[in-house]
């Protein structure tokens, strides 16, 4: 236990940095404020120096576990059933048009 | 009269509307107003569906009239957990990204209930999606702990489990990824169960983390956990990870209270700094009471459970960060900033910034983060190595005993307010429950007394094998009984009047 690193004490060392939250924010699609990246960094740095324990085990033969149970392939035949009606299916929606989901543009607009 | 009927327990609520002594529009109606009075001060609910439960409850009531068959819980209110979806009724998971949807579908947890003939009283409070251990990370404020307000019930089914603790329900449905059914269950002095992963469906079940979510019984007495587990069990087809097996006879398992030989093995890992004195007290009395009661109590050894909290915590963020994608304001849910001159990638990310609370983001973070393709084998991949070596440890014990024990949690029921904004502080809650989840065990919280430090309950977990869930409703029924007699009433019974 004595050689893990104490990413609070020491400057520069730490697991996480602010520009690496605000890079994370951006692929999760999360508009996070200044406040909250100055806030997260702190937070997420003592987090990951905590779970980075888990690399103190030996474990390179260990195969990994993704699911508790050893199921695979589980099929079911492949027959129609009832779903969800059109309006059922957009009866959440924040937007819909002509029976359909109406999201904002996804593509840049023509130049 | 209605406060005798929110008293009684979901076995001899049944009994007595199968025979005719109450109606089920009674019962119902006494629960709802023992909401109407305490719900304020508890706030264990998000949502009431006064008419559908009376509803469900005539329905129940002109099907015994008939002479028709009646279930094992016909006419029992009971709580749902606002991640369970209900048909048009409001379903949040505790988000402000879901405010006002309402499902188009059931869950098959809920068609079952409603199958059953069990009421569904309405919709309880949650952190949010599923992660806390306090309740407080909801966005529609938290739920106080019945035995004392200004404390957390426990998290994230604090409001499932307080509803049955504040008499609002006999029964509720939760849900438990890392111990959000048992730790609550443990800080409120109830019964809660985290059936074996892949004993109940999770077809609509707004995913935390897929591969540790599982539903279970929340409950006052083990008898009502195991008739509630009974009714929600069983393979299910539209669940790919449900257990195509018979579910094994819990209610039997009940009633037998009686443990002689059983084997219980104490968990090494599971104790000492960090616990409070007063639990591990309690749990050191436990074990000396099933000694008495004629079962062999030995020490196990699991080394790698020391491992499993880091673990856990790269595990579900990384499966929640999958997950939660699917709240981008585009189909159903919340939808901010969409003015017309913004993309949808713009409107998403504005629309997760206003509709996640804290503590989901932080996990959307880590999750990302430990998924990114430079630290991939450091953190996720080396997280799965260590579930692998934590299922070993379990086998290695199970070869040796029945049932696993340990404290529920570490603390009793700590201040609201104390640990919400210290991530690290929150998570150590879930410590003695969380290697269940990754290994998809079946485990139990049931009480075992007052903590001498605080007067607080104190929640004994019981850890079985996969699809072994019988072994612990016959210890914890033995456990309850035995309490049960050298109290002359149960735990619940010495929680404050509201």
């Amino acid at each position: 236990m004595s050689d893990s690193p104490a990413p609070d004490d020491v400057r520069g060392s730490a697991a996480i940095s602010r520009a690496e939250v605000a890079h994370l924010a951006m692929l999760s699609r999360l508009a996070l404020s200044e406040e909250e990246l100055d806030r997260f960094a702190g937070q997420l740095d003592v987090i990951i120096g905590s779970v980075a324990r888990v690399s103190e085990v030996a474990a390179d033969d260990i195969p990994p576990t993704s699911h508790a149970l050893p199921m695979t392939n589980v099929m079911r035949g492949d027959q129609v059933r009832p779903g969800l009606t059109q309006q059922e299916a957009l009866s959440g929606a924040p937007a819909a048009e002509l029976g359909r989901f109406r999201v904002p543009r996804i593509l840049d607009e023509e130049r | 009269m209605g406060t005798d009927l929110v008293r009684l327990s979901a076995a001899e609520t049944a009994a007595a509307v199968a025979a005719g002594e109450i109606s089920a529009v009674e019962t119902t109606q006494a629960h709802l107003d023992r909401i109407a009075a305490v719900d304020e001060r508890v706030h264990a609910f998000l949502h009431v569906d006064t008419d559908g439960a009376l509803a469900a409850a005539r329905a129940v009531d002109q099907r015994r009239a008939a002479g028709e068959p009646l279930g094992p819980l016909a006419g029992v209110p009971l709580a749902l957990k606002d991640i369970v979806t209900m048909k048009g009724v409001p379903t949040t998971c505790g988000s402000r990204i879901l405010e006002g949807w309402r499902p188009p579908y059931d869950a098959t947890v809920t068609r079952r209930l409603r199958e059953a003939g069990v009421v569904v009283l309405g919709k309880t409070n949650m952190d949010e999606f599923a992660m806390g251990s306090s309740t407080e990370h909801s966005a529609y404020g938290p739920t106080h702990n019945p035995w004392d307000l200004t404390r957390i019930p426990g998290g994230s089914g604090g409001g499932s489990a307080a509803a049955v603790a504040a008499f609002e329900a006999p029964l509720a449905i939760g849900t438990d990824t890392g111990g959000s059914i048992r730790q609550p269950a443990a800080v409120t002095g109830t019964v809660g169960v985290k059936p074996t992963y892949g004993g109940v469906s999770r077809f609509g079940l707004v995913a935390l983390a897929s591969s540790l979510d599982q539903a279970g019984p929340c409950a006052r007495t083990v008898l009502d956990a195991a008739l509630l587990h009974s009714v929600i069990a069983g393979h299910d087809p539209l669940d790919s990870t449900s257990i195509d097996a018979p579910v094994p006879d819990v209610v039997a398992a009940a009633r037998t209270r009686e443990v002689r030989g059983m084997r219980i093995g104490v968990v090494k890992q599971f104790g000492g700094e960090g616990y409070q004195p007063g639990v591990l007290q309690r749990f050191r009395e436990a074990g000396a009471l099933l000694e008495e009661l004629g079962a062999e109590v030995v020490e196990v050894d699991c080394p790698h459970f020391d491992y499993a909290l880091p673990a856990y915590y790269l595990i579900l963020p990384s499966e929640c960060s999958s997950n939660l994608a699917r709240f981008d304001g585009m189909r159903y849910g919340l939808r901010v900033g969409d003015d017309g001159t913004r993309s949808a990638e713009e409107v998403m990310a504005l629309t997760r910034e206003a509709g996640f609370g804290a503590e989901t983001k932080r996990r959307i973070i880590i999750g990302t983060y430990a998924l990114s393709s430079g630290y991939y084998d450091a953190y996720y991949g080396q997280a799965q190595k260590v579930r692998t070596l934590i299922a070993r440890d379990f086998a290695a014990a199970f070869a040796q005993v029945d049932v696993l024990m340990s404290p529920t949690t570490p603390t009793t029921a700590f201040p609201l307010g104390e640990r919400v904004d210290d991530p690290m502080a929150m998570y150590l809650a879930d410590l003695c429950t969380i290697p269940s989840n990754l290994a998809g065990n079946a485990s139990m919280s049931v009480p075992c007394g007052l903590s001498p430090d605080d007067g607080l309950p104190v929640g004994l977990q019981f850890i079985a094998p996969p699809m072994a869930d019988d072994r612990l409703y016959r210890v914890g029924g033995a456990v309850e009984a035995a309490y049960a007699e050298r109290w002359g009433h149960l735990l619940i019974d010495e929680a404050p009047e509201l």
